[in-house]
């Protein structure tokens, strides 16, 4: 049987978004030895963005997919790296992720969500999609959990909606970035 | 009849109910929802002619924003 660290040195993740659950998402695949991962982001890193998301004071005003790549290479330079600096719609979905084993979904807002749901699961049926949904405050842990409906797994509460009242927080957030790597790490190595 | 909502096998006093209905009987009032049903996507205009019988499997994802 292969060594896991061979099986992850083999594969791509593809991570759409860099913001809370993107950004520690891709740094738990790449210091378990991903080999691969595209991602894309086309937001600058501003001071709120520091309470969940894994950038530095040093790194404010820069591009997160450029930032959160230069954050990897520090960590595991033997990750190969594709940084998009791009608003991704449902067609560059399909072009930067053909090649990638998992998608993850890593977006702020329902909208952009739903579409790349919608997009993988109707024109990439075969791909996997991860998706992190209900991530909101704090505590409530045991609310957490993954479903699995066809090639889309859901890690989160799926009901806590970000608001001023319920912030996103770097423990919970964290959490669900974290569910959503070892899910990957759970196909990966499993199949 | 009964179906699998959600991987939870629900009852309804209905022999067959179209998407539309399923949701108002549920009150499932969100905005952002992708639905699944025996694992295909149906799409928005499509909630009143996609009928749900009896054993079917439907999945109800809500979208909500945090990330």
């Amino acid at each position: 049987m292969a060594n896991y660290k061979d099986i992850l040195k083999s594969k791509s993740v593809g991570v759409a978004g860099c913001g809370g659950l993107g950004s520690n998402c891709a740094v738990a695949l790449a210091r378990v030895g991903i080999g691969k991962l595209v991602i894309a982001d086309f937001d600058i890193i501003v001071e709120s963005n520091l309470n969940r998301q894994y950038f530095f004071v040093d790194q404010l005003g820069q591009k997160k997919a450029y930032a959160l790549r230069e954050n990897i290479n520090r960590i595991n330079p033997s990750v190969k790296v594709e940084a998009h600096d791009i608003k991704l719609k449902s067609n560059d979905i399909i072009n930067l992720y053909k090649d990638c084993d998992i998608i993850v979904e890593a977006f702020d807002l329902a909208e952009m969500k739903m579409m790349i749901i919608e997009t993988v699961l109707s024109k990439m049926p075969d791909k996997i999609i991860i998706s992190g949904i209900g991530l909101a405050g704090w505590g409530d842990f045991n609310s957490l959990k993954i479903r699995q409906i066809g090639n889309l797994y859901i890690c989160g509460d799926e009901s806590k909606e970000v608001s001023e009242e319920i912030p996103p927080l770097a423990p919970r957030v964290g959490i669900v970035a974290n569910m959503q790597a070892n899910v990957i790490l759970e196909i990966l190595l499993n199949s | 009849m009964k179906i699998n909502l959600n991987n939870n096998f629900e009852e309804f006093d209905f022999n067959e109910l179209n998407i539309k209905k399923l949701l108002e009987v549920k009150n499932f009032t969100f905005k952002m929802i992708i639905i699944k049903v025996n694992g295909s996507i149906i799409k928005k205009g499509e909630y009143e002619a996609t009928i749900v019988h009896d054993g079917d499997k439907v999945d109800v994802i809500h979208l909500i924003s945090g990330g």
